[in-house]
Parts: C-alpha cells; structure tokens; sequence
C-alpha cells in the first residue's frame, strides 16, 4: 500500500477518533509550547542579561598610557576604528576645574572632557537634551552635560536645561541631563564638556586614555591584544607603560549565568516532552489492542508485517507531527502575548523565539512519534492472524 | 490443487489436550463445491483456519499447487493469503470505518494495484454482488445479506484459486441464507473453487460434494445427488 494512503488511512483513524487523539496531541502540544516558550525566555533573558553586562562594560576595553609624556593626538583616534571587531571610541581626559552656580560652588571638581561616543560607550543614558555632536567638538561649543546629583546641588529642583553654569569663570550652557542611575552607576556625579574645549581648561585634545566598544563582549580579549600591540609599536611604548584593560570576569560569569539557564530549561522542556511521548505510546498501544480485530482481518486479507506496522507507526507519526505543529504555534502565541502584557506593563521584552528552537521542536516530534510508535506497532505487526481474528 | 495429509491440530485446555484436527487426510480440485458438515466443536473451523493459512498445524503437510505451505515465512504466506484465497465468514468481518467500496479495495491495495485500478476492480466485484449503488455505504448502513455481499466482493477481489466461506449464512435469516448459497452456486458454476462449512443440511445439500467431521476426524460423505 503506498504511503499516500497509509497517511490517509492515519488520518481517518485520528479524526475518528477524535477526542482521544486530541488528549494525546494535548500531552504533546503543552510540552512542545513549553518548550518554545521556555527556551525563548532564556534566550529574552539572555539578551536583557547581556545588555545589562555591557552596561557594565563587559564589551569594552580601556586603554591607559602612563609614562607621564606620550600622548594620542586627536586627528589619530579615528585610526582605531581600523583595527578589528573595534566599534566607538570614547576618548577622555580628567580635568579639575572650578565649578559654580549663583552661590553653589565646587572647587577642584573632576569633570571629563570627551566626544560624541562617550554616553554610548560606557551605556549611560540621556534624560533629557541632547547629547554631543560632532559639530559641538569642532566649534569647542562651551555646552555641558551633567549627572543627576548635580543637577540637583547647582540647580537645586529646577530644570537645568539651557540654563548656564560657570566652569572656570567660562559660561556653559547646559544641553543634557542623565537620568538618575542604577545603584552602581557613577553617571549620578558626572559633568561632561566637549574634548575641544579642554584648551580653556588649561588642557589640550592629546589624550592618554581611551576607552574603545567592541562589537560584541566575545571579542573584548582578541581585540586588547590587538590594540595593544597598535599602540606599543605605532607610539613606541614598552608594554610596562601601557594597559590594556577588559572585563572579562563580567563576561564569564555571564556565560555561566546563560548556560545554567539553558541547561535548567532544557532539562524541563526535555521532561515534559517524554511524558508527551509516553502519552503517544499509551494512545498507540491502546489502539493496537482495541484494533486487533482489524490487525486479524488486514491480515487475513494479505497485509504483510510491515503494512501492519507502517500503518500504526504513521498513525503514530501523523499525530505526534500535528501536536508538535500545534504545540509550536501555541508556544509562538502564547509567547506574542507575553511580550504584549510586559510591554503593556512598561517593561522590554522577555521571549525571543530562536528559528533553531522551532527546527528543533519540529524534528524533536517526529523523533517522539517514531521512537514512541515503534514499540506498539511492533506489537501489532507480530500478532498471529488467527489470534487477532479471534479477539473480540 | 489442496492437498492435506496425515494433517493434526490439538490445543492444550490446562490439563486437557483438545486435538481438533485428528490426522486429516483431504484433497480438493480446482472447480469444485464441498461443503464441510458436522456438529458444532467438531474442528470444522480449525481446519478452515489451517487451509486459509490464518493458523497452523502441529504435524502434516499441507500441499497448495503441489507446493509444501507450511514451512513458508510469515510474509509469504501473507502473499498467498492475499492472491490465492478469500475469505467469508460468518460474521462478515468487514471493517467498521471504512466504505463498502474501500473494504473491497484493502486486498487490492496490498495486492500493490494503484487506488484508481483497485476502485475500478472493487466496482466490477461489487457489481458482480449487485451491490451498485451501495458502494459509499459504511459497512452498519447495509443489511446481514448485503454486508456478507461485500465479503464475498472482497474475497473474490483477487482473484484467487479458492474461497473458503466458515458458516457464510450462520448470521443470516433463512432466505438471505438461500439468496447468499445461490450467489456461490453461481460463482461456482463460473468455475470458482469454494470450500463452504455449515452445519445446516439444507445449505450443504446445494455443494456437489459434502464431507464430514466428527470429533476431528473427516470423512468423505454420501453423494448428495
Ligand atoms: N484457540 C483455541 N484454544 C483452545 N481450544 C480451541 C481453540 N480453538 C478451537 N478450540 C477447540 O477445538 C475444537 C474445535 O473447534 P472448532 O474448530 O471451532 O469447531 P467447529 O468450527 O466445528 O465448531 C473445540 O473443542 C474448541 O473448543
Ligand atoms: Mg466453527
């Protein structure tokens, strides 16, 4: 008999008997959306994980010359970007200035003079205003950007923005704030001004430490070594007065973190798939014996051993195939709808569906079915024809 | 063309050994119509069973075309189930599911014809049973009379060397018991071999040759005519 028809054999039998292979394809169906649902909050989890870490700056490299005279020249920075998996560059310089507001002073206070890149790299976040620009570095704009804290001590519970402040007797006109950081953020006591303006600071725009963002926190150790062996052979300096900083350790105990989650995951999505495929091989062993009448009279009429057992193992095969199909879109649903609800209640995304979960779920069904299936159709084809005809 | 010798069959009853088939000697050649006769218990079936290869004998050789079937593998015997004999029982055994069309078609579609050559072969059968029209109907929209019809269309679908019919009319009512015998008699007369076991005298009157077992053991009876 070909195939065609034992599938539409397989799917007469399913439909008649509707209620019982629909409870079957139930066991699958939940384990197959749990498991699209589970792996795709580990992988959301993951993500929100990662980004985090890289707010920590597990993705970037910080780069500290100190032999007091060898300096990076402005027009070179951009030289960096050639150098693999190097994405921005933030360069720095820490100057001391006097501060002041009306009657709020602050003397010798650490502010950063730094480009464009700043915010992104090190993952502060604007409030409100703007951030630098490119033209803001070239003009010298006298603008400033400053941290909550102090925001509250010069502007007490007024709003900064275009207001100016006086930095070294110079007036600077607010143009950004930073939201109030998380407990470990040092964004709260910042003040940032243009690189360029540093030459009214009694500075000038060489600098002697950088930080430069990878593409990817992977990447962070390949790309130290590179920068270092940049800077030690193109500005002359032994490997004593350079460092080279990463965060590694951030970037490991995150690997950690997301393969115990997979592995925590993957053992219950691994659990409820065989109780869904024990489900199948319960469903296809009461099958057998309540049709061993039909196995006797197949027989009687010339089925072969292998008719009898493609017939139960498609049987087998079809209705672990529509659990699994309907157990993924379940899954992708039930998914959608949780995003809508967290996004709903403010908060970003926590389920991202992985086309590899979807293969997998798919293959990890039919895999249930055969395995699952061969048992009681193996049972069915070794039947003797005349005891199968006698069974009422 | 069947050819038992020597051939036994016993069952084990907890102490008991039941021997159902006592060294049976029987032959039957192509075209003719015997009935086997006896009481009930006496291994008419069991012998149906063991010709119609369903089941298999102790001890005895059983010889089909002058080839020994009893050593052959499941798969062959599967094969000459399916091409040299049909089956009808008493209780029809027609598959509840499906159509009285497709019931005909399942020895075809093992036989490894195409569905539309099985459909095609399945309605010839079906209106050599004058059951056109009947054909969409599942196997309990149809009467005793009709259902055991189609049995016979699915036995003769093959076209095989011999029907082995076990108490075909046993279920029926007295003249759909008559309508069914006519219906073999007029196969018979087309040259088909059939083997029919009764135990109602009037229905193995129509057989040209009647045999009867007793206790396991067969023996040729008196000429009908
Ligand atoms: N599977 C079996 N197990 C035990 N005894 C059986 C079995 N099949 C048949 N018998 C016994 O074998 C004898 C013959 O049975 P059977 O061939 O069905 O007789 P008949 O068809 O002539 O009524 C009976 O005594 C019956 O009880
Ligand atoms: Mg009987």
């Amino acid at each position: 008999m070909s195939l065609l028809l034992t599938i539409k054999l397989a799917l007469t039998n399913i439909r008649t008997n509707k209620l019982r292979s629909g409870l079957t394809m139930l066991g699958l169906i939940i384990g197959i959306a749990s498991v699209i649902i589970l792996v795709g909050i580990g992988k959301g989890a993951t993500e929100s994980v990662t980004n985090e870490m890289s707010g920590l700056g597990a993705d970037l490299l910080t780069v500290y010359i100190y032999d007091g005279q060898t300096t990076i020249s402005y027009s070179d920075l951009d030289d960096f970007l050639g150098l693999p998996n190097i994405d921005a560059i933030a360069p720095y310089k820490s100057l001391s200035a006097s501060v002041s507001r009306g009657n709020v002073k602050l003397e010798y206070f650490n502010l950063l003079a730094t480009n464009e890149n700043y915010l992104d790299v090190m993952g502060y976040d604007l409030g409100e205003g703007r951030p630098f620009s490119e033209i803001d570095i070239e003009n010298s704009t006298k603008a400033v950007i400053i941290g909550n804290s102090i925001a509250e001590k010069l502007f007490n519970l007024t709003d900064p923005l275009g207001k100016t402040i006086k930095i070294n007797g110079d007036d600077y006109t607010v143009v950004g704030t930073l939201t109030a950081g998380s407990s470990m953020s040092e964004a709260d006591n910042i003040l940032l001004v243009p690189l360029t303006t540093a030459k009214y600071l009694g500075s000038n725009t060489a600098v002697s430490q950088l930080y430069l963002k990878t593409d990817n926190a992977e990447n962070v150790d390949g790309a130290a070594k590179e920068v270092k062996s940049y800077v030690e052979t193109n500005y002359n300096i032994d490997s004593d007065s350079l460092n080279v900083y990463t965060n590694t350790g951030i970037l490991e105990s995150m690997k950690e973190v997301s393969a115990q989650l997979s592995l925590l995951l993957g053992g219950i999505a691994g659990i409820s798939l065989i109780v869904g495929g024990i489900g199948i091989m319960n469903v296809m062993l009461v099958s057998v014996t309540e049709r061993t009448r039909e196995i006797g009279i197949r027989k009687s009429l010339g089925a072969k051993r292998r008719d009898i057992s493609k017939q139960f193992l498609i049987e087998s095969l079809v209705l672990s195939l529509l659990g699994g199909i309907i157990g993924i879109l379940t899954g992708i649903g039930c998914g959608a709808l949780i995003n809508t609800i967290v996004a709903y209640l403010g908060y970003s995304h926590i389920f991202a569906l992985s086309p590899g979960v979807v293969v997998l779920s798919f293959s990890v069904s039919a895999a249930v079915g055969l395995i699952f299936g061969s048992f009681p159709s193996y049972r069915a084809a070794c039947l003797r024809p005349i005891d199968a005809l006698k069974q009422e | 063309m069947i050819q038992l010798i020597d051939l036994t069959k016993s069952f084990q009853m907890g102490e008991e050994t039941i021997t159902a088939v006592n060294h049976v000697n029987f032959q039957a050649e192509k075209g003719e119509f015997i009935s086997i006769v006896g009481p009930s218990g006496s291994g008419k079936s069991t012998l149906m069973n063991i010709l119609g290869l369903l089941d298999t004998a102790d001890s005895g050789t059983y010889l089909l075309n002058q080839e020994d079937v009893t050593t052959l593998s499941d798969n062959q015997q599967a094969v000459i189930r399916n091409a040299k004999i049909g089956f009808v029982f008493q209780s029809f055994h027609l598959l509840p599911r499906i159509n009285a069309l497709e019931n005909v078609m399942v020895p075809l579609l093992y036989h490894g014809y195409s569905e539309k050559q099985a459909r095609e072969k399945a309605l010839f059968y079906l209106d050599k049973v004058n059951l056109l029209g009947r054909e969409k109907h599942l196997p309990k929209q149809l009467s005793g009379g009709q259902q055991q019809r189609v049995a016979i269309a699915r036995a003769l679908s093959c076209d095989p060397e011999i029907i082995l019919a076990d108490e075909p009319t046993g279920a029926l009512d007295s003249k759909t018991g008559t309508e069914i015998m006519g219906l073999m008699e007029r196969l018979n007369e087309g040259g088909q071999t059939i083997v029919v076991i009764t135990h109602d005298m009037s229905v193995a009157k129509r057989a040209r040759r009647v045999v009867e077992m007793h206790d396991g053991n067969l023996k040729e009876g008196e000429d009908p005519q």
